[in-house]
C-alpha cells in the first residue's frame, strides 16, 4: 500500500523539478533575447569626423528641445545641463546631463558609448535607457551622421549640474522590462515604403531618423508602442493637456510652400504662430538648409491619409 | 394639414432652440474674448507683412509699412485687463492660456516687451523695401513664438 501512495507523489516532485527547470531556462532566454545590445564597433570604423555637419544633425535631431534647460534662450540651448521633467502615464523622466563635463555630464564617453546610447539605447554600464529618449527613432540615423553629432557635442559648453533619478512607476521601473519593450517594439524599418525621390527620401531619413516627428505625432498602444498603421494621425499630448495634431494629408492639406514656410518662420498659413514643443522643434528646424525644410515638406505628401 | 401645421411648428420651435442653446454655449469672459481679439490683430497685420515675404502677394511699400505700424500699436497696449486671475486652462472653457503665466507673470511680461522690440524694429525697415522687411520677419515671429512656447496651450 505504501509504495501506491509514494508512487505518484514522487511523479508530481519530478512535474515540479521539470517546471522549474523550464521555467529558468525560459527566464534566461528572454533575459538573453532582450539583452542590451550594444553597436558593432566596426560599423563606426574609417568614418572622419566633421564637428560642423554634425551641427546640422543636432538641430535636425532636436537634442536641444529636451536636453537644454527649461526656458533656454539663444546661446544657452547649446548647454546640455538637462533638468526638464516629463510626466507620462508610466512616471516622471528627468533629462539628463549631456554636456561634455566629465563628472555629470557626458564628458568621458568614447564615440562608441555614444553610438550605443543613441543608436541603440544602452548605457555605458550596459542599461537599457527607458524610450523616452527617442534612439527608437534614432536608430536609423547614419553611422557618419552619428560620428559628426559626436564631434560637434565635445565642442559644446560643459555644465556641473547633477543628474537626477527619473521616478517611474512599477513595473516601469525594471530596467530589464525595456529590454523586452525593445524586443517587441523597435523595428528599423521605415514607415513609409515605395517609390520616394531622392528629395523625398532625404526628408524621410529627417522625419523618421533625425527629427523623430512620430514620437508625438503618432498615436502609441497601452505599452508605448507607436502604432505604425497610424502614422501621423495625431496622439494625446504627452506632456499635459490637449492633443498633437494630425498631420497626415488627411487634415493637413498645406502645401509644400506652406510647409516650409512654417519651418521657418513657425507661422500658420493663416499667420498663427506654432506653440508648445513645436515652437522647438521649429527653431532646430530653421537652422537647417532650406532644401532639407523642403525635402520634409515633400516627404509629408507621400504619407498615407489617416483619420 | 393640421398635422404639418404641428410638424412645422415644432421643427421650428426645435430649431429655435437648438440655435439659441449654441448662443448661450460659449459664455466667455470678456477679458479672454479681448485678448483673443487682439491675437487675431497680430496675425492679420503679421499676415499682410507674411505673404509680402512669402511672395504670396506682391510688396507694397505703403502697405507694409501701414501693417508694422498697426502691429506696433496693437503691440503696445496695456495687458492689465486682459490677464484676470481665473482665465486659465485650468479655471474656464475657451481659453489656452496655461496657468504657468499667472505664475511667472514678470517672464510674460518680458516676452510681450520681446514683441514690441521686435515690432518697433520691423516698423523702421517695413516701408523701405521687400529684402529689408523679409530681413527681420524672422525676428518678429520668433517673438510670438516664444512666448507660445511656454504659455500657450496645444489644442
Amino acid at each position: 500500500m505504501d509504495f501506491k501512495r509514494k508512487k505518484p507523489r514522487r511523479r508530481v516532485g519530478r512535474l515540479l523539478q521539470l517546471l522549474v527547470v523550464l521555467g529558468l531556462v525560459a527566464v534566461a532566454a528572454v533575459l538573453w533575447l532582450t539583452r542590451p545590445q550594444p553597436l558593432a564597433p566596426e560599423t563606426l570604423a574609417g568614418l572622419e569626423d566633421d564637428p560642423a555637419r554634425g551641427e546640422l544633425v543636432f538641430w535636425a535631431a532636436g537634442c536641444a528641445s529636451c536636453h537644454s534647460a527649461e526656458g533656454a534662450e539663444g546661446e544657452d540651448r547649446l548647454v546640455l545641463a538637462g533638468g526638464r521633467r516629463f510626466v507620462s502615464d508610466f512616471g516622471t523622466f528627468v533629462a539628463p546631463n549631456i554636456s561634455p563635463d566629465p563628472t555629470h555630464g557626458i564628458g568621458n564617453w568614447s564615440l562608441q558609448d555614444f553610438a550605443n546610447a543613441v543608436l541603440r539605447g544602452v548605457s555605458p554600464g550596459s542599461q537599457h535607457y527607458y524610450p523616452a529618449f527617442p534612439y527608437a527613432s534614432y536608430q536609423r540615423m547614419e553611422p557618419q551622421d552619428l560620428v559628426d553629432l559626436y564631434a560637434y557635442f565635445t565642442t559644446l559648453p560643459p555644465s556641473n549640474r547633477p543628474n537626477e533619478a527619473h521616478d517611474v512607476n512599477f513595473p516601469f521601473n525594471i530596467r530589464a522590462g525595456v529590454g523586452v519593450w525593445k524586443y517587441l517594439f523597435m523595428d528599423e524599418a521605415w514607415t513609409v515604403e515605395g517609390d520616394l525621390t531622392a528629395e523625398e527620401t532625404r526628408g524621410r531619413y529627417l522625419v523618421e531618423a533625425l527629427a523623430h516627428c512620430g514620437e508625438c505625432h503618432t498615436p502609441r498602444s497601452a505599452m508605448g508602442a507607436l502604432d505604425r498603421n497610424r502614422w501621423f494621425a495625431g496622439a494625446p499630448n504627452p506632456l499635459g493637456e490637449g492633443r498633437i495634431p494630425n498631420i497626415s494629408p488627411a487634415l493637413l492639406r498645406w502645401s509644400e510652400e506652406d510647409l516650409v514656410a512654417y519651418f521657418t518662420y513657425g507661422l500658420t498659413p493663416d499667420f498663427d504662430s506654432a506653440g508648445g514643443t513645436m515652437a522647438e522643434v521649429i527653431h532646430g528646424l530653421a537652422q537647417l538648409p532650406e532644401s532639407d525644410r523642403a525635402a520634409i515638406a515633400a516627404y509629408l505628401q507621400k504619407v498615407e491619409p489617416v483619420q | 394639414m393640421r398635422l404639418l401645421h404641428c410638424i412645422t411648428l415644432g421643427s421650428a420651435l426645435f430649431a429655435a432652440s437648438v440655435a439659441i442653446a449654441q448662443e448661450a454655449a460659449p459664455e466667455q469672459d470678456p477679458a479672454v474674448i479681448a485678448r483673443k481679439s487682439q491675437f487675431r490683430l497680430f496675425a492679420h497685420h503679421l499676415g499682410t507683412m507674411g505673404n509680402m515675404a512669402r511672395g504670396t502677394t506682391e510688396y507694397d511699400a505703403e502697405l507694409a509699412a501701414a501693417a508694422a505700424r498697426n502691429l506696433s500699436l496693437v503691440a503696445s497696449q496695456d495687458q492689465a485687463t486682459f490677464w484676470p486671475s481665473g482665465t486659465d486652462t485650468e479655471s474656464i472653457e475657451g481659453t489656452r492660456a496655461l496657468p504657468v503665466i499667472w505664475d511667472n507673470m514678470d517672464e510674460f511680461a518680458s516676452r510681450l516687451e520681446n514683441l514690441r522690440t521686435a515690432a518697433s524694429r520691423m516698423e523702421d525697415v517695413a516701408g523701405t523695401d521687400l529684402a529689408s522687411l523679409q530681413g527681420r520677419m524672422k525676428e518678429v515671429s520668433d517673438a510670438c513664438g516664444a512666448c507660445h512656447r511656454d504659455f500657450r496651450q496645444p489644442e
